[in-house]
């Protein structure tokens, strides 16, 4: 069913992103539960070892994730077989074997011991919020996405040339190049979070959001069968959007951190423009799944790109707004408010576009059409438990974020932050409660790969 | 989209923008770094606060705590703890030092680090230094950060 054989690759990073979002998720379970029992599995793994173990989990699966998509998306697009399977897969096993050590690192010895073990000292990058792994693990990354480039950019260099391909082969460079500024630590500490946030920001609002967008528009017109023009001038002014608000909308993150004040406006004035692209994005899949030549039948994939475009504008959209004027900030800066909108932001954007991409082409590399009749009203099922929880998550988030930005932050007698902690408590158990729906959405996520049903009918196309 | 707004106008648009944009964002990053030392209170930068920052990284505090509202929100803001512990790097050291083993039953605990003499002096000197930086507004809005 797949069009080319060394598509197939893709299915060994799926099915290690799936492993590792389900890493993620216990821990993040484990932490939520530390938010309320504050002395659970202390001093085993103290809070902010899981919160590593969380949120780097989260990041390599998500590059899992887009590589399994681009080995996945480029052959086809290009019109040939990948370049060089054989590297593809040998990448996957170092990337996995070095993203399991970094992990075990992580849990088993205590983090100091770990920079010392692998000589940090020789090259401090350790110890920075989402760039905690140690150096060695960094450059292993910058080698497996060099190779990883190479191979899908040969593939398309030799083959068709399509928009989407080369708009996703801009998304892969640019993340590897702004990777590098994790290397870059230096002692002062403005710099070093001025420059931190080139890593952050200008991945997930900048980059990452062309990869978005690529995927997004490949899946889109494999299901719906819309002409490629429409989807590709799409495309284009959802990107364009994306980087013309989102580059300098960096400076949202310039307000509170001794950097100039020109930032302030700057800052709120694009940063508010950052909704735009996710907005366009919704209604993209919307009125293409509408203009629909053919009814796919792999409809747990239509609901997943549906879904993306949605959770994606919410999230990022306007979860991000809610926070991103300067006056606004100055209050919720670094609060449980700054925490709901990473949870939906990361989700709908790019959780969600991942599991499309999955959606759509693990029943292709399986060699069917669509999944059966059974696994896909449990992928659905899985979809809206998984998705109805995060907004809840999201929500519960924000209202112990408002709570605590006005007792801690605005009230007339602004009390210190481990009592106002102790009184949204109610607050973080109902969010512990959304979590273990998650989880129980993400069980039945991997069961619907292997439940056995009816096939399903085909529309002849 | 209507027909009259081809995909060539789209296609200027993401090349025009994109290159603008980041060439604006690029000169707005000399003239911030340019401007920094007015703020980043590098006059009282020195070895000890380096080093301190090397045992604040290897220790993974951000991982709990924010540090100018950057970090976990776990643990209390540490930007301004130089202020809120009455200007005392000696009350800093006798916190970190004084952090039982397993925790304190039921709630939520700071890890023993073990850290030496030196690293103590070390990091509570990297939080003054922090707690100098010249943040807009003044930012965090009051003691408890
Ligand atoms: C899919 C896209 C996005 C993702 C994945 C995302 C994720 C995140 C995350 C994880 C943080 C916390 C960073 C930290 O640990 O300090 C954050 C902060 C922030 N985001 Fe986003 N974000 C996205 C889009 C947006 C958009 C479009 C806006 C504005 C409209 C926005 C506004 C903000 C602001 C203002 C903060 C700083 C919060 C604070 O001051 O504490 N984000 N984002
Ligand atoms: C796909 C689902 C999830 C994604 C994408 C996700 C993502 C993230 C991200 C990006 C952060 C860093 C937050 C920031 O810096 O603002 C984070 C932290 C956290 N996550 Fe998740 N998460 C997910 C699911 C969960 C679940 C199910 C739970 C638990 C019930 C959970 C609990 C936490 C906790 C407690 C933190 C730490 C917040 C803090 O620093 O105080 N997460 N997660
Ligand atoms: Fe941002």
């Amino acid at each position: 069913m797949m069009k080319y054989e060394s598509q197939g690759v893709a299915k060994l990073y799926f099915i290690a992103a799936i492993g590792l979002f389900t890493g993620q998720i216990l821990f993040g379970v484990v932490m939520g539960l530390q938010y309320v029992m504050g002395d659970f599995l202390f001093p085993e793994i103290p809070f902010n070892v899981a919160r590593m173990v969380h949120t780097n989990l989260l990041i390599v699966w998500l590059l899992f994730g887009f590589m399994g998509s681009a080995y996945f998306l480029v052959p086809e697009e290009s019109e040939r077989e990948l370049y060089a399977p054989w590297l593809a897969k040998l990448m996957f096993w170092i990337f996995l074997v070095a993203g399991a050590l970094t992990i075990l690192g992580y849990l088993l010895v205590p983090y100091a011991q770990l920079a010392d073990l692998t000589m940090n000292d020789l090259l401090p990058t350790m110890g920075r919020e989402f760039l905690e792994q140690p150096t060695i693990t960094k450059i292993g990354i910058v080698i497996v996405a060099l190779a990883f480039i190479f191979n899908i950019g040969m593939t398309i260099l030799t083959g068709r040339k399509t928009v989407i391909n080369l708009v996703l082969l801009t998304g892969l460079v640019g993340l590897a190049v702004f990777f590098l500024f994790s290397f870059y630590n230096p002692d002062n500490i403005v710099l070093d979070k001025y420059f931190w946030w080139f890593v952050v920001h200008l991945w997930v609002e900048g980059v990452w959001e062309l990869i978005m967008a690529s995927l997004l528009a490949f899946v889109l017109i494999k299901v719906t069968g819309v002409d490629r023009e429409v989807i590709e001038k799409w495309l284009y002014i959802i990107i364009a959007m994306a980087l013309i608000s989102g580059l300098v909308g960096t400076g949202h993150h310039f307000f509170w951190i001794g950097t100039p004040d020109y930032w302030q406006w700057l800052g709120s004035i694009f940063s508010a423009l950052e909704p735009i692209p996710f907005f366009m994005m919704t209604l993209f899949a919307f009125n293409v799944v509408n203009k629909r030549r053919r009814d796919h039948p792999n409809k747990a994939a239509v609901l997943w790109a549906l879904g993306t475009a949605v959770m994606a504008f919410l999230g990022a959209g306007v979860w991000g707004f809610l926070h991103t004027l300067a006056p606004v900030n100055y209050y919720t800066h670094g609060t449980q408010v700054t925490a709901a909108h990473g949870h939906m932001a990361f989700y709908g954007a790019y959780v969600m576009v991942v599991l499309t991409m999955i959606s759509y082409s693990m029943p292709l590399m399986r060699g069917q059409k669509a999944g059966n009749q059974k696994a896909q009203v449990l992928e659905m099922w899985s979809f809206w438990l998984m998705t109805v929880s995060m907004v809840f998550i999201t929500l519960f988030l924000t209202g112990a974020g408002i709570l605590q930005v006005y007792l801690q932050r605005f009230s007339e007698d602004p009390l210190p932050f481990m009592v106002v902690q102790e009184k949204v408590a109610l607050f973080y158990w109902m969010r512990e409660v959304a979590g273990l729906v998650f989880l129980i959405g993400l069980i039945l996520y991997i069961y619907s790969f292997f439940a056995k049903g009816d096939e399903v009918v085909f529309a002849e196309d | 989209m209507r027909e009259t707004f081809t995909k060539g106008m789209a296609r200027n648009i993401y090349y025009g923008g994109a290159v603008f944009f980041l060439l604006v964002l690029i000169g707005l990053t000399f003239d911030t770094v340019k401007g920094l030392p007015k703020t980043d209170n590098s006059e009282n930068m020195t070895e000890l606060v380096a080093a301190g920052k090397r045992v604040w990284e290897r220790n993974d505090c951000i991982g709990c705590h924010t540090l100018l509202g950057e970090g976990a929100y776990f643990a209390p803001e540490l930007g301004n703890v130089y202020t809120r512990f009455g200007e005392s790097t000696e009350a800093i050291k006798g916190f970190i030092k004084g952090r039982p083993v397993d925790g304190i039953k039921g709630r939520r605990s700071m890890p023993q680090f073990n850290l030496t003499d030196e690293e103590l002096d070390a990091v509570a000197e990297f939080l003054k230094y922090v707690d100098g930086v010249k943040t807009a507004r003044d930012w965090p809005p009051n003691v408890q950060g």
